[in-house]
Order: structure tokens, then sequence, then C-alpha cells
């Protein structure tokens, strides 16, 4: 970073918490002269006489000073033009808009200046700036995802992309080959995508289920309390520890098993990378169906108990009928969330555009394109680009459809047994 | 008769009763045992998803733990090399541009050609001197010598990494019985090395290097340390950001946003940020960071900024719960001795909020150290070999070297993969356990 970039940081800090500590001593001295002349009892305002304290007259300078002298900064870094004269001018404006405020602010400290109102106004303009990043950061992503997906889809059409069932865009070699611009057909990257996402839920699904109606029904609480936080341990291991356990181990030992049977698979399979996903999922379908479990009011149970039925048939019958809502919810989301896995399907899944329903060949899903597209050599305006934008915003707009009804059919679920 | 036929009638009619009643106890008996065994398959069923699931994880953790344990020790050579003056400064200047770069790769192959006299041909010769990590030691050598140039025409001793099929062999993970044609090791190498390692010369030792050195195309002088240090900055960088996001918004949201539309949509749009999938993100930093504000490729600001956007939504629902959490009484109180709302807010119950907020920023960082998709779309995938040195450097990120790592097949990568794995893992369960000891510790104080 440059020196001068620094400076100024340092400069920004020692003015607001000297502006801070300057005026708050200077309120300081002026309150307890104020109750030396026994002004008190002139005033009309009650207790003090001051309307905030010595402290929050400090706090208004250094919001004034620190929100002053940010600007200036962010201003003087994009007008920033390299040299040496602006820099120092830049730094001595700084310094000087800041030891001015912190002498203009002097004046209005008084008893009646409301230091305290405008620092909690200033206080609460900051968090609604924060709470609105959340905002800016969807609309950024819809922004860019659309504006690239929009320049992609006046070169390749709209509906080739959608329905093409070839994909080759590793084919535009040379930018004057006419004719070989590639082919964007995204047909077989959606059913590679699929049949992952399927063979993780085949798994995932039953095992997690399972996992949670035994905690919560059957498990005795020490048990529970071992057993429970080990499963959410696969939840904590970075995807890329997915990755390399399919690649080193699974891959390999399907690849084996299935020698041995008489068949030949490849060791990056759509079954390998599915496996290792799902197992990355069970604790997030576990712990969801785990609550969703919970939140079925024991009455219900009771009742069920009441007439003779097993713990089985009433987990069956009863309890599930009523849990189902959340389950689908939780299953919802697990299904988006094997969507946009990434890392697992990169290192295990391969990169071959196969159209297949095979699990035990190699197939290719929307996240190791884009990741194949924007890694490497590129070039920003090449169709070959700007396709993984395109995958980006097919992903992006299925996920959020997942989460939006996963997460309304959640909390309408709460909603019934609140 | 009549009688007596309704006697026999009644009775064949109890005995059809009773046999009824008791074939009817027996279907009963056979349906309460069918059910009995239903209840035992499905708890059965329930145990074996929790055993499937904890396999799965023990078979993890082990076949990691088995490839990556050998990678922490590495074989070395100790060497007495000679540093010829005539061959590092042939005219005796000593000067050091001459200095830098001179001909260390010859000293090297002397001190090696030195410990087998006996080898002459140049074929074997080359074989040889194959046995040395040739870059790294070279290197080392230079380093000595620019920086103490007196040390030329004297002996010294230096301990240079063994090339990797060297280490493999020694590991045993080169097969001795394998023909020589399919081995990477030839027959009068592995004689050498067996000559060279009772002679005392090859040593196993801790593997320092890896820690210390960055990436390399050589698997033994390659290193997380660049990596470390960059995942670090991003950690740091994300961090900063996301805190002050996370718990502006949720303090927002919980204490001071009137209920309308737009705090609904900011609430949503928090809700759903937290599900969108981690490679959109690093879509977006691409587009918005890189394409669009003209911040350079391959650095840890971007790569932090990005992270900070993906991990804030957590620390957003850790604080909100955590402030949920915080009982009315302290605010009440607060508020009856003339504190005004904000006030309460952040003198009282957001302090006794912060185990939590803490707890769960850390939790956050932990999943953002490990997070590698988004990195590779801000092209942090790029071959550094060296440390970097500001936010602002070419830079690599832990989890994206295991990645670069695992693309290599040879089993020395392999197993460096996997130690940086080891590595990685152990530095989560340090974050995770210091989060879990921050919360116990700070809750009983309360």
């Amino acid at each position: 970073m440059d020196q001068i970039i620094l400076y100024i940081l340092i400069l920004m800090v020692v003015l607001t918490v000297g502006g801070f500590i300057y005026n708050k001593n200077l309120a300081l001295d002026r309150y307890l002269s104020s109750r030396a002349h026994e002004e008190i009892g002139t005033t009309l305002l009650k207790g003090s006489g001051w309307h905030s304290q010595a402290s929050y007259h400090g706090y208004f300078t250094a919001w004034v000073v620190g929100f002053c002298s940010f600007l200036l900064f962010v201003a003087g870094l994009y007008f920033r033009n390299g040299s040496e004269v602006y820099d120092l001018i830049w730094l001595a404006l700084v310094l000087a808009s800041g030891v001015c405020i912190v002498f203009l602010l002097n004046r209005k400290i008084s008893p009646e200046f409301a230091a305290r109102t405008w620092v909690e106004r200033f206080i609460h303009f900051c968090l609604i700036v924060l709470s609105f990043i959340a905002v800016l950061t969807t609309f950024g992503i819809v922004l860019s995802l659309l504006f690239e997906s929009l320049r992609f889809f006046s070169k390749v059409s709209f509906l080739d992309f959608l329905f093409g069932l070839q994909w080759s865009p590793q084919t535009a070699l040379r930018a004057d080959q006419a004719g070989q611009s590639g082919s964007f057909g995204a047909v077989p990257i959606f059913a590679g995508t699929f049949l992952i996402m399927l063979v993780a839920m085949t798994i995932a699904g039953p095992v997690g289920l399972m996992i949670a109606i035994y905690l919560s029904e059957y498990a005795s609480a020490a048990t529970r309390k071992i057993v429970k936080p080990l499963i959410e341990i696969l939840a904590g291991i970075p995807t890329v520890v997915y990755g390399f356990f399919a690649l080193l181990t699974v891959g390999p030992t399907i690849r084996n098993f299935a020698e041995t049977l008489g068949f030949s698979v490849p060791t990056q399979s759509a079954l390998a990378a599915g496996v290792v996903m799902g197992v990355m999922i069970i604790p997030l379908i576990s712990s969801l169906s785990d609550d969703v479990i919970n939140a079925v009011p024991q009455s219900l149970r009771d009742g069920s108990y009441a007439l003779g039925a097993t713990k089985s048939e009433t987990m069956k019958q009863v309890v599930f009928k009523g849990a189902l809502p959340g389950i689908i919810g939780a299953f919802l989301l697990a299904v988006s969330r094997a969507i946009g896995e990434t890392m697992i399907v990169v290192m295990a899944a391969g990169r071959a555009a196969n159209l297949t329903g095979n699990p035990f060949e190699a197939v290719t899903t929307v996240t190791v394109q884009i990741v194949a597209l924007l890694t490497g050599d590129q070039e920003f305006d090449s169709p070959k680009t700007l396709a993984a934008f395109a995958l980006g915003l097919v992903l992006f707009v299925i996920t959020l459809i997942l989460n939006m009804i996963a997460l309304s059919v959640v909390r309408r679920y709460r909603e019934r047994y609140d | 008769m009549a009688s007596s036929s309704h006697i026999q009638n009644s009775e064949a009619l109890e005995t059809e009763t009773k046999r009824e009643s008791q074939l009817a106890a027996e279907r009963a008996k056979k349906h309460l045992k069918s059910r009995r065994a239903r209840e035992w398959r499905f708890k059965l069923w329930g145990r074996a998803a929790v055993l499937f699931a904890l396999a799965s994880l023990i078979w993890l953790l082990f076949s990691l733990a088995g490839t990556g344990f050998t990678a922490f020790q590495q074989n070395f050579m100790t060497l007495d090399v000679e540093l010829t003056e005539s061959v590092i400064s042939p005219d005796g200047t000593r000067d050091p541009q001459e200095l830098r770069g001179a001909n260390y790769r010859r000293v090297l192959q002397e001190t090696m050609y030195d410990l087998f006299p006996e080898v002459t041909e140049r074929r074997e010769r080359r074989d040889l001197f194959a046995l040395t990590s040739a870059s790294g030691a070279t290197h080392q050598i230079r380093l000595m010598v620019y920086n103490d140039p007196s040390l030329i025409g004297q002996t010294v001793t230096l301990t240079v990494p063994t090339s990797d099929n060297v280490d493999q062999l020694l590991k045993g993970y080169i097969d001795r019985d394998l023909p020589e044609s399919l081995r990477k090791v030839s027959n009068e190498q592995i004689v050498w090395i067996d000559s060279l390692k009772k002679r005392g010369i090859i040593k196993k030792k801790f593997n320092t290097i890896l820690f210390t050195h960055p990436d390399s195309r050589d698997p033994e002088l390659a290193g997380i340390a660049g990596a470390v240090v960059g995942s670090i900055m991003i950690v740091v960088i994300a961090f900063l950001l996301a805190l002050p996001i996370g718990v502006g918004s949720a303090l927002y949201l919980d204490e001071f946003a009137p209920k309308n539309k737009w705090t609904d949509l900011i609430e949503i749009n928090i809700n759903n940020l937290a599900a969108v999938p981690s490679i959109v993100f690093g879509l977006l930093g691409l587009a918005i960071f890189i394409n669009f504000m003209g911040l350079s490729r391959s650095i840890p600001l971007v790569g932090g900024m990005v992270l900070a956007l993906r991990a804030f939504p957590t620390i957003v629902v850790a604080t909100r719960a955590a402030l949920r959490s915080v009982g009315p009484g302290i605010v009440n109180g607060a508020l009856s001795l003339g504190a005004s709302h904000t006030q309460s807010v952040f003198q009282q119950k957001l302090p006794l909020a912060a185990p939590g907020i803490l707890t769960g920023s850390i939790i956050a960082m932990a999943q953002v150290l490990g997070e590698t998709a988004p990195l590779l779309m801000i092209g942090m995938v790029a071959f550094v070999t060296e440390v970097p040195n500001s936010v602002t450097d070419p830079s690599t990120a832990l989890p994206v070297q295991i990645f670069l790592w695992s693309d290599s097949a040879e089993r020395a990568w392999s197993e460096r993969t996997a130690a940086a794995i080891i590595i990685l893992l152990v530095i989560l369960i340090l974050m995770n356990g210091l989060a879990i000891w921050l919360r116990n510790r700070l809750e009983k104080r309360r």
C-alpha cells in the first residue's frame, strides 16, 4: 500500500480521537465552571442544566471530524493522479479541515446543544447504511449476472443455450475462425448437475432423516450429546477437503470395486462426486429435520401412544405427517446446496459434458463449467467467458427459487405449531 | 331331541367361538410380533444411518491422515560443500553481481561426485546428481555465499533436501521389486541411496520446508507459507469488513428498524444471501471488484472483500440470536434510569450479547478460511512462488493451494496435499475450539 494512504488513515484516527478528547474535556470544563458559578438555579433546565453529558459533545465532534475526513479521503483517492504535490495537498487538506472542525465545534458546546440526539441520529444513519449493504450485494449479484448474460445472449441465442444438446465452448481457438465459435447447448450440463444432485440426495435424504429421527426419538440424552456434534463436524469440513477425499479415496475405491465385478468405471464419476456430496449434506438435513421433528407438539405423540401405537408407528404416521412440510423445506434447501456445490464436483466429477443418466460415467455440472470457463487465460468479451455468467445466472435463479420456497414452507410450518 | 340338538349346537357354537377367539389371539400375537419386528427394524435403520455418517467421517479423517502424515518428515542430505574459488569467482574479484550469477550448480555437482569417486561416466553422474534437489540446494548455496563472500574457498556443511523420488523411495512408496523400467529410481540410484543412508549422509528430519516455503514446482521444496499468509490476510480483511456490516445490520433490524416494506426487504435479502451458492459471490467479485472497479486479480484484498459479503449473513444471524438471548430486564432497568433507547442498546445489551457475537464471528471466519470456489473466480489460482508482503500482492490461499496441489497425481504431491489439509483442519478445529471456550468462559462470568 502507498505510504501516503497509510499516513492519511493514521491522521484521520488521530484527528478523530483528538477531537473527541479535546472537546469532551472542554465540555467538562464548561460544565464544571457553570456549576462553580451556581448558574444551575438561573437556567430553566433541570438537573445539571446540561442536555448531554460531556462525552457526547466529544462523540459529536469525533463523528463530524471522522465523517468529513473520510469523505475527503475517498474523494482524494478518486481524483488521485500520482503526483507528489497532489498527495501533500491532500494530506494538508485533511489535517486543516479536521483541526478547523474541532475548533468550530467548540462554540457548539453549551447546555442547550442536544449533542446526544445528534450522535444517536448519526448512529442510526450508519446502521441503516450498513444494513443496506445486504440489499446492495443482492443487487450487485443480479445486475452483474444479468448484464453479462445479456451480452452473452446477444451472441448466442437464448433458446439454443437453454435447449441445445451440444456443449463445447473450447472450440474457439482463434478469433478469425469463422463458424468455430463453439456450441453452447447447456442441456448436458443441467442433466449432469441433476444426476449428481440425485445421487447426493439418495444418500443424504434417507440417512439424514433417519439420523434426525433416531436422535430425537430413540437416542438417550448421553448418546445425543456425543453423536450430534460429531455429525456437525461433517458440516464444518471445507468442501475442498471433501473434493480431495473423493479424488483420492472414494473414486479409486468405486473403480476397484467395479473392476472386481467386471465393469470399467473412471475414477472421476458422477457416483463418486455424488456420494461424497451426499455425506457432506447429511448434517444439513439431519439438523434441519431434527428442529422440525422437535417442533411437533408432544401432545400429538402422546395421543398416538395412548391409542397403542409403537414409537415407529407414531413416528411414521403421526409425527412424520405433521413434520412433512418442514422436512420438505429441509430437503429443498439441501437440493439447492447440492446444485451450488463447487469444489467436490470440480475435483471429482470431471469436465466432459456427457449427456447421460449413468452415474458411473463422468459428467459435468453448472459450477464445474463456470470454474472451467473462468480459470486460465480469458478475454472478457468472448462468448466463452460470458457463458460462465449465463450459467451463474441460471444457478442463482434456481437456488433462489428453491430457497424462497423452502424458507416460506418452513416459516408457515413453524407458525402452524406456534 | 330338540333341546339336545340345541345343546349340541350351542356347544358347537361355543367351541367355534373359542377356536375363533384363539385364532384371533394368535393373529393378534403374530401381528404384534410383526409390529415389534418393524419397530426393531426401524430403530436399526436409525442406528445404521448414524453409523454410516460416523463411519464416513472416520474414513475421511483416516484416509487423509494416512496419506498426509508422512509429509511432515522428509529426507535431507548433509553435504560438505567445498566452495571452490576457481568455480565461483574465477577472476577472484568476488563482485556481488558475479556472485549472484555464479555456477553454484557446478559446486554442488563436484560435491556429489566426490561422494562416489568410482562413478565417472557422464550418464551415471547425471543420475547421481539427480538425487539432490538441485534448484533448492543451489539457491541455498547462492544465498550463503552472497551474504558472506568470505566463505569462498572454505568447506561448509549444508543440509539440503533430497529429490522427491529419493524421499518417496526411502518412505517406502516406490516399490523396489518393480522392474527398473517401471520405476522412477534406477537400480544404480538405489545402491547409491542405500550407501548414503548407511554413511549417515541422508537422514530423515522434520519437514520444516512445508511450513516455511512458498509454493514451488518441485514437491520437495513446496510449502504452504505463502498460502497461509494469504489466508490470514483474507480472513483479517473479511473479519474487519463483515463484523461491522453484520452487527450493524442485526442491530438495525432488531432494535431500531420500523416494521415496513423496506426492512422486510432487507431481512429477506439477508436470509437469501446466506443460501446463495458461494461461487456466485465469486462471479460478483469478478464483475464488480475486478472488471468494474479495476482492482487487480489474485490479490487478498479482493478475496477478503468477496468473502466478507459471503460471511456477514452468518454474523447477522448469530448477532440477532445473541441480542434476543439478553433478557428485557437489563434494558428496562437502563431505560428506567433515564437512558435513551440507543444508550440502553449500546451500553447494556450489546456488551452482554458480545460473547455470542464473537462466537458467531469466529465460526463465520472458520467458514471463510475453508472457502475455495469464490477465490478461484477472482484468479487466486495463480502459481505464486513468493510469500505476499501486502494485501495487494498476488497471493493464494490455503484451500486454493490444496486444490492446486491435488491436481498432480504423483505421490509426493498427494502426500503434501493431505498434509496441507491436516494443517487446515487443525486450524479450523482450533478456531471452533476457541469459539466454544470463549462462549463458556464469557457466559460463566455473566
